[in-house]
């Protein structure tokens, strides 16, 4: 908007400079709920990836486990064996702990799997259909309108039932957690690709493209190169957001019985049993589960809300 | 002379940011008396629009009026509470803003959002507030005003619009107008309509009028006196006529000498050598290192044969349901070796279309095109290549024109890199010197589009338009996104590169003087037609059609601007 | 407007047609309906007959064609698990979900629409800010644990409320009604409100973003300049431009109320469809998946054609073509 001359200074700065000295950095230096939500986050999920190692036993390995220890209350030894555990144990005696540590490996494997598999569906489809138009453009869209009738946990779900009606019994168990990110990301490309869509159509119109083109750019390079880089901060907060509801739809289908199998439980699993014994006063099997489930959901939600504010220009 | 109306007594607003706090208006003072058309005129960033913000109230968060008084008949309205503001707003001072489109709630129709304003601020009944509203509609000059009046604002023109603005500005009788850019978003001749609406109703209604304008035209048409900003500051107060012939200030003189003169034709562009922008910048050395090209065959590089161009209006399954909007209706050309080419028009005439068909962006619907007696509509995808080799453009918006996300130093070695024109270690290299001849530093090179100003970005534009040695430039509208100061620059690099390089030129701008400097032969378009060709002289001093008739009478006269 | 309609129609034939074909793959492609129905002791005759007899016989387009047929009247054969018309399955279980679907959908609108709006207004207000925060906490809390937590507080702890099924339900024709006591009164509270808690959170979250965007434009700026109060540009020039996209999503999110009932149904073992539905994708019992498949789409698709109405009736620029 001002036409003054900028003073350059002959000095280069590097990315990494660069990037600390950005908008998006300062506003999240000064921002407490992004900082408290990104470290909450980073927490959680690097003693997901590290569970092995924290965890105090593991929880699959029947050889470790004890039946005498089952409901064991949290920090309060057994009354059988003695043994104390942090978060009590559940009917079986698995160290509840563990189970979370080991849960939440599956609950954002799938969950970040399931967002990987839908934004590059998303992005393919709707650069596809947003710089070519015509009847690609009509026939991916329409698509998307049809599919976008449906909530997307019904489309999971019903994705999930057909699989469970073509696959093998025996290998129905092997086959969930990968038919649940299936299941999650095929329901989840359609706001991608809406979004990718009419960023591209935006971008399309600039005179950058019309650029490119005119020195003779094949449209592929034109979009990957020129288009792509410049729609994916929307992409990026779809994407965060989606990764905790990605998460959350795990957990409901889990919890409904048609997710991860009772070998490879997530988070939603775990209080799938817990429920059974909430009201007979084990509480804590239920409890814990379900904490860790909503500190990921809300960690990785705010963190999404905060940088789509930061990013949306318009707000400032 | 008659007291003021309205008196700005040292504003100044502040915002602020990151790196400190900014001060866009510093100390302003000014005054408008009844019936008077004061116009604040200045480049993007002047302050100009700020200042008519403090004055209604209107200030954006978080920049406030950070000391200094208005005065309106009297009573001092800058401290205020909400509520005593409101009532001035809209009551005492009427706002008019620069798009029409947007101005309007699109759901609610024109007689609605008449009425409750005249209701408002009058406390008439309803019966009666109809009665004005369709007086005032009357008064705008919008024709059958009873039908008018039921309607939604998507169904008016864009002029017709800002006319509708103008009576909803009008509805409490007030006695000041901020109009901020009225007429900016519209074309020449409905330009010419506003203003003078504008100027009737300061006559007759006594109000006075504050006018937000970047446009030197409008100001030596429209006002009698003139306030000049420059970065926030008035550098200049006083009568238009003495003003634009008498400048005291050197900004003001360096400002009305760059705008382009539609009387005569002119070897360069005066610059603004005000605040140190003059650029150092060398085409000679450029020359050297330009490959000679064979001149075309038939003396003319470019010729356009009947070309059509055809937009879907309403799509339908059934061809014969579709309906068409024809923007480019036969057009026939041609262009000689190292001519500068205009193509004037109002917006939607086609005359960009016409440009985009040419540089193979759009595809021909109907009609031929020859360059350098090939049949481009002809071509094979490889020959294509070798003529978009050929062939650049420069866009009209230096903003868009840049991939925000790629270096400057990646933009201009794109070409080098695509049609491999030189080994991978020399590329560095040229595109240095490409930016070191538009007057760029070489740190420029390892920066992104956004940190520099707008004619900088031209300047980028134009080094990626010559990294290929192009034969034929192509330039939409140039300059019209730029201050008049930066135009000029950008205009004279375009002179320079023509006169060292010999390149031939598609021109393509609304603006008639800028055009009568630039081109040797012009060519008028209407409605998707070309009306009329002649050479620049011959069209300017005569003019066969009565549409360019009326469009070089509309032109600003500037008759008081010095030398 | 017509041609806008008449297209919408065209688009939800299509939405119907396209589920129809899901529905009919199921069938044809999932698990073979003759091992079904028949056991282990078979012979080629019988699996000759019934294919015959069950049209498996004739290409797969006059299949569909059967198949679609068939779904107008209602007619989705019978239920593998339950060995009983599905139609009548059906018509029993739906009381159950749209009693609860439009209970949570008055109190996810009404809620949802009024706090929004009261959000975007106070803007930096701290009433306005805790609510924002809490509404996080609302997208992030999954229906499922909102559900447990109040049959925790509400049943177990405090007693006040049923914590399953629907109470005494008083039948109306075929219909059962679960309005006209006491106890079916006091069922319906903790499932509409864990029901309609997510929706209403989203409502609300999307009326206040769009009031926010609405309140950015130019239009509003000017009214503002014409010196109308903040209330009328609140209330009547805001909202009213605020309503045109929200509509839209509040069409969508009727349906998911309807989809997302599964969820709520199966913590309160509610008997609804949503509960039958689960209950078939366990047991990958095909004709009640494909009829409840086909059932929410014919609702959603109404649902859908009503809000563009409504739509065109709000937006002028799509009653009345520009001149």
């Amino acid at each position: 908007m001002t036409d003054r001359p900028i003073v350059a200074p002959e000095v280069v700065p590097s990315r990494m400079r660069r990037a600390l000295d950005s908008d998006l950095f300062y506003a999240f230096k000064r921002s407490p709920v992004a900082i408290v939500s990104a470290v909450v986050a980073a927490i959680l999920i690097l003693s997901a990836v590290f569970a092995p190692l924290i965890a105090p036993t593991n929880p699959f390995d029947p050889s470790s486990l004890n039946l005498m220890n089952g409901f064991t209350p949290p920090m309060a030894p057994n009354a059988f064996t003695g043994d104390t555990f942090l978060l009590g144990t559940d009917d079986q005696g698995r160290d509840v702990f563990s189970t979370i540590l080991y849960g939440m490996r599956i609950s954002l494997f799938v969950g970040f799997a399931a967002v990987l598999f839908a934004v590059v569906l998303g992005i393919f489809l709707g650069l596809l259909a947003g710089y070519f138009g015509g009847w690609a453009d009509s026939f991916i869209m329409r698509a998307a309108d049809v599919q976008l009738t449906f909530p997307s946990i019904l489309v999971a779900m019903l994705i999930f039932g057909i699989a469970k009606g073509i696959t093998p019994v025996e290998n129905r168990d092997q086959m969930a957690i990968w038919v649940l990110i299936l299941a999650i990301g095929l329901s989840d490309w359609v706001q991608f690709a809406r979004v990718v869509r009419g960023a591209t159509l935006v971008e399309k119109g600039k005179d950058y493209v019309s650029a490119a083109r005119l020195i003779g750019r094949r449209p592929y390079a034109i979009m990957l190169r020129h288009i792509l880089p410049n729609i994916l901060s929307p992409v990026l907060v779809i994407a965060t957001i989606s990764l905790a509801l990605a998460i959350i739809a795990e957990a409901t289908l889990s919890f409904l019985g048609v997710g991860a199998p009772a070998t490879q439980p997530s988070l939603g699993t775990l209080i799938r049993v817990g429920q059974g014994f909430l009201f007979s006063g084990e509480w804590w099997i239920l409890f814990f589960p379900a904490c860790t489930l909503l500190a990921l959901a809300l960690s990785v939600n705010m963190l999404g809300d905060w940088l789509r504010d930061a990013l949306n220009p318009r707000l400032k | 002379m008659t007291e003021p109306v309205l008196s700005i007594r040292d504003l100044t607003v502040e915002i602020p940011t990151r790196h400190g706090l900014f001060k866009p208006v510093q100390n302003v003072t000014y005054d408008i008396r009844p019936g008077e058309i004061r116009g604040v005129v200045g480049e993007s960033g002047a302050g100009k629009s700020m200042t008519g913000n403090a004055v209604i109230g209107l200030l954006d968060d978080p920049a406030r009026i950070a000391s200094g008084e208005i005065w309106l008949k009297g009573r001092r309205i800058d401290n205020l509470g909400v509520e005593e503001q409101r009532a001035i707003r809209g009551g005492e001072i009427g706002m008019i803003f620069q798009d029409p489109l947007t101005s309007l709630n699109p759901l609610f129709t024109i007689g609605e959002q008449l009425v409750e304003t005249i209701q408002l601020h009058l406390k008439v009944s309803g019966k009666e507030a109809k009665e004005r509203a369709l007086a005032l509609l009357d008064r705008v000059s919008i024709p059958d005003p009873k039908t008018r009046f039921d309607q939604y604002p998507h169904q008016f023109s864009g002029g017709m619009r800002q006319r509708v603005v103008i009576a909803l500005a009008l509805c409490s009788e007030p006695s000041v107008i901020v109009a901020d850019e009225p007429t900016t978003a519209l074309d020449v001749s409905i330009q010419a309509q506003v203003l003078d609406l504008i100027k009737e109703l300061a006559r007759e209604t006594q109000v006075g009028v504050i006018l937000v304008t970047h446009d030197m035209g409008v100001i030596a048409d429209t006002t009698e006196q003139v306030t000049v900003m420059y970065n926030g500051q008035v550098v200049e107060n006083g009568s238009t006529d003495q003003v634009l012939s008498a400048p005291k200030h050197e900004y003001t003189k360096s400002l009305i000498a760059a705008v382009p003169r539609p009387q005569v034709k002119l070897h360069r562009f005066p610059q603004v050598s005000y605040g140190g922008r003059e650029t150092t910048f060398k085409i000679e050395d450029l020359a050297r290192n330009w490959a000679k090209t064979e001149p075309s065959k038939s003396g003319k590089l470019l010729e356009v044969e009947g070309i059509t161009k055809k937009f879907l209006e309403k799509s339908a399954i059934l061809p014969s349901w579709r309906t068409y909007f024809t923007a480019v209706d036969e057009v026939t050309f041609d262009i000689k070796d190292g001519e500068v080419f205009g193509l004037v028009g109002e917006s939607g005439s086609g005359k960009s279309t016409v440009a985009r068909m040419i540089g193979t962006l759009l595809d021909v619907d109907g009609g031929r095109i020859r360059f350098d007696g090939e049949e481009v509509t002809a071509m094979t995808p490889a020959q294509i290549a070798g003529y978009r080799r050929q062939i650049q453009m420069i866009f009209q918006d230096p903003f868009s024109s840049l991939n925000p996300r790629m270096k400057v130093e990646s933009i201009v070695a794109e070409p080098l890199r695509h049609h491999k024109l030189l080994p991978v270690d020399q590329i560095s290299g040229r595109v240095q010197e490409l930016l070191d001849r538009v007057g760029l530093t070489r740190a420029a090179a390892a920066k992104y589009p956004h940190e520099f100003s707008g004619g900088q970005r031209q300047r980028i534009s134009i080094a990626r338009a010559l990294a290929t040695q192009p034969r034929f430039l192509i330039c939409d509208e140039p300059t019209s996104a730029l201050d008049v100061s930066i135009q000029a620059q950008i205009l004279n690099i375009l002179k320079d590169l023509q006169e060292h390089l010999g390149l031939t030129m598609l021109f393509i701008s609304h603006d008639l003087p800028v055009v009568r400097q630039m081109c040797d032969r012009v060519g008028v378009m209407k409605q998707g037609q070309l009306i009329e060709v002649q050479e620049t002289e011959t069209l300017f001093a005569d003019p066969r059609q009565d549409y360019t008739k009326k469009l070089l009478e509309l032109m600003p006269r500037l008759a008081q601007l010095s030398g | 407007m017509l041609p806008f309609i008449l297209k919408r129609v065209f688009q939800s034939l299509l939405v119907l047609i396209i589920t129809g074909a899901i529905a009919f793959s199921m069938f044809t492609f999932v698990g073979d309906p003759i091992d079904n129905m028949l056991g282990q002791e078979r012979t080629m005759e019988d699996v000759e007959r019934l294919r015959a007899q069950l049209g498996l016989d004739q290409p797969i387009p006059v299949q569909y064609v059967k198949f679609l047929g068939e779904a107008v009247q209602g007619n989705f054969g019978v239920s593998y698990r339950q060995g009983r018309e599905v139609s009548e399955i059906i018509k029993e279980r739906a009381p159950a979900t749209l009693e609860l679907a439009a209970l949570s959908a008055v109190f996810a609108i009404v809620v949802g629409i009024a706090l929004g709006v009261f959000t975007a207004i106070r803007r930096d207000g701290f009433v306005a800010n805790f609510i924002m925060s809490s509404s996080l906490i609302g997208v992030s809390l999954p229906t499922f644990l909102i559900g447990i937590l109040l049959i925790y507080l509400f049943s177990v702890e405090l007693g006040w409320l049923p914590s399953f099924g629907r109470g005494e339900v008083v039948r109306v024709g075929w219909w059962s009604t679960g309005f006209l006591t006491e106890t079916g009164l006091k069922a319906l509270i903790l499932p509409s409100i864990t029901l309609g808690l997510y929706q209403m959170t989203l409502i609300m979250r999307l009326v206040r973003s769009e009031m926010l965007e609405v309140l950015r434009q130019d239009y509003i700026r000017f009214a503002r300049a014409r010196g109308l109060s903040e209330r009328v540009i609140n209330f009547r020039h805001a909202l009213k431009n605020t309503m045109v996209p929200v509509i839209t999503v509040i069409g969508l999110q009727l349906g998911a109320i309807i989809a997302f009932a599964i969820i709520t149904e199966t913590v309160f073992q509610w008997p609804g469809l949503g509960l039958l539905f689960i209950n078939a994708i366990q047991f990958v019992d095909i004709p009640v998946m494909a009829a409840y498949l086909m059932m929410i789409s014919v609702m959603f698709v109404v649902i859908n054609l009503l809000v563009d109405i409504l739509y065109a009736f709000i937006d002028p620029r799509l009653r009345v073509s520009a001149k």
